[in-house]
């Protein structure tokens, strides 16, 4: 029993130099713009840099939106499968698995072929319409990850009697979805909603390839002409991605207590 | 007891009965189908159906025939076996750590962080990533600098580049390693103690448990994790282009560079590049899909 924590010890002390140093060396590599001293310069060089004050603030608006146009297609699709059409979920599963199988990349070209200015769908003709694409392809990209938690949300709750006493209720079918049903899946639509952000946010591949002001390709941009920059970036990125993955943390525990109570 | 159990059957006979009623159930799926292929289903095939034809429209095996040519072949080349190494490498080192955290006798509450810290970094991919790799094994990263100054080894002058397979794979594995111990872990935990008793009362040493009980039974696991981290790696583009630019000459990149128009002449050959993308993710994916059903079957 000792010689197995010994080993177990080694392994997490290993793990922890391979995690820990790249982050050890992007903060000390960031914080050395100015010759011989520790500084923050890096860092006001990149939160004063009016670019990246538009790019961050289009990405988030992005973001949103995805969460949106996603809990919107998401939430309504896995409580109607549950409630009336189980026979239908293993598609529905299949078709979410989709975009983990289907890189990016590839989706992203089918959109150029398909909505370019010359089809049926001029999309990618106008600012707000490659806007709107961009916000459907990230919508694409979170699936897998959204349906999920919000399908393993409504696993805990009795979507057919929570539907029917509100029903009998005289409850609508907006008001049940508003008021019944996803407020019992809240906590798993924000852990859906704070994932989507953290992909959105730093997306690269098709942001760059549509064209669009995003953070991603900004960042991409910085790195192939600025040093220390881009070591300030991808400290605050991961710090995005902290602060996402705490969220989804937070509420999940949140929603124990509540429900313990 | 009898009050409380009519609403429950009246709550599971009445969608039934309204269900057979009315068949109108299917429109309640209708906005996510149309979104499914309008947005996913119906641009992939357009590039599936793209990559067998040609300039006019007729059908032809030319631009899949033009893969074949020792540029691309030589990209699939290195995509593979950077895909490879990383998932292999991966699975290993996630599978030590996963261990470590199950069944290694640790203290409690380093299971919480670790797994968080595996959310978050298997989520950490994409362009930060390069610069978090740069900025450490660079030729002026931390790493680097501290290995040459206290130690006087230049990995660069052993032949280590980070703008290569080496480098590639080294930092793919930052996003790998975490995914493997967020699958794995479960699994580790889903072992039963009565087997590991089981196995040592028959005389059986750690290494003959782990061989001929412990590892049947999560071969399906490690197998389908391997072929997922496989089509994870494969697909990545952002991350190797942040790092390498251009300079290397993978899958994704290549792929890249033909959609912005810079590289291949021929538009087609790009649908074929992506038809390989798609035909090597999917067979991984699909090796994961039937693994993973095999694998409940011990698990649960």
């Amino acid at each position: 029993m000792k010689r197995r924590s010994l080993w177990s010890w080694i392994v997490l002390v290993l793990a922890i130099l391979y995690f820990g140093l790249p982050l050890l060396g992007t903060v000390d590599f960031s914080m050395k713009m100015r010759r011989g001293v520790y500084s923050l310069d890096a860092y006001w060089a990149v939160l004063g840099d009016p670019r990246f004050q538009a790019t961050f603030l289009y990405s988030v608006v992005m973001a949103c939106m995805t969460i949106v146009v996603g809990v919107l297609l998401v939430v309504p699709t896995a409580y109607w499968v549950r409630l009336k059409l189980p026979r239908w979920r293993p598609v529905i599963e299949f078709i979410t698995m989709l975009p983990l199988v289907i890189p990016a990349i590839v989706i992203v070209f089918g959109y150029i072929r398909l909505y370019n200015t010359s089809s049926w769908l001029p999309l990618t003709g106008s600012a707000l319409g490659t806007d709107a694409l961009l916000t459907l392809g990230y919508t694409t990209l979170a699936l897998p990850y959204m349906y999920r938690a919000v399908d393993t949300g409504l696993r805990t709750i009795d979507v057919a009697t929570l539907t029917e006493a509100a029903e009998s209720l005289g409850a609508g079918w907006i008001t049940v979805m508003w008021r019944v049903i996803l407020p019992n899946v809240l906590v798993a639509v924000l852990s859906g909603a704070f994932l989507t952000f953290a992909i959105v946010i730093g997306e690269f591949t098709m942001a760059a390839l549509l064209n669009r002001p995003a953070f991603g390709p900004y960042l991409q941009l910085v790195g192939a002409n600025r040093a220390y920059e881009p070591a300030a970036l991808a400290v605050i990125a991961f710090a995005i991605t902290w602060i996402c993955m705490g969220l989804i943390q937070l509420v999940t525990r949140l929603q124990k207590h509540t429900m313990r109570v | 007891m009898t009050t409380a159990i009519t609403p429950a059957e009246a709550g599971a006979a009445a969608p039934a009965r309204r269900s057979a009623r009315v068949s109108f159930a299917w429109l309640g799926i209708v906005p996510f189908m149309a979104f499914a292929l309008l947005f996913l289903i119906v641009p992939t095939l357009q590039i599936v159906i793209g990559a067998f034809r040609d300039q006019d429209g007729a059908f032809t095996f030319a631009n899949v025939l033009h893969l074949f040519q020792p540029s691309i072949l030589s990209a699939y080349w290195i995509s593979i076996r950077i895909s490879v190494a990383s998932a292999l490498l991966g699975c290993v080192a996630g599978f030590f750590i996963a261990a470590a955290v199950s069944i290694g006798n640790l203290p409690r509450w380093m299971r919480g962080p670790v797994m968080t810290f595996s959310g978050v970094a298997s989520n950490f991919a994409g362009v930060p990533l390069a610069f978090a790799f740069l900025a450490t094994f660079g030729r002026l990263g931390l790493v680097t600098v501290l290995l040459r100054d206290w130690f006087g080894v230049n990995i660069y002058a052993m032949g280590f580049n980070i703008l290569s397979f080496s480098g590639l794979t080294l930092t793919y594995l930052f996003f790998q390693i975490p995914l493997m111990v967020l699958i794995v872990t479960p699994a580790i935990d889903g072992l039963k103690r009565e087997w590991r008793e089981a196995a040592v009362i028959l005389g059986a040493s750690t290494p003959q448990y782990w061989r001929m009980v412990a590892l049947p039974i999560l071969w399906p696991t490690l197998l389908g994790t391997f072929a997922l981290l496989f089509a994870n790696a494969f697909g990545a583009v952002a991350t190797a282009f942040a790092l390498t630019g251009s300079s290397l000459s993978i899958v994704p990149i290549l792929l890249f560079a033909q959609i912005r128009g810079d590289v291949l002449q021929d538009p087609h050959l790009g649908y074929a590049l992506a038809l390989g993308m798609i035909v090597l993710t999917g067979i991984a994916n699909g090796i994961y899909i039937v693994t993973r059903s095999r694998a409940e079957r011990w698990i649960k």
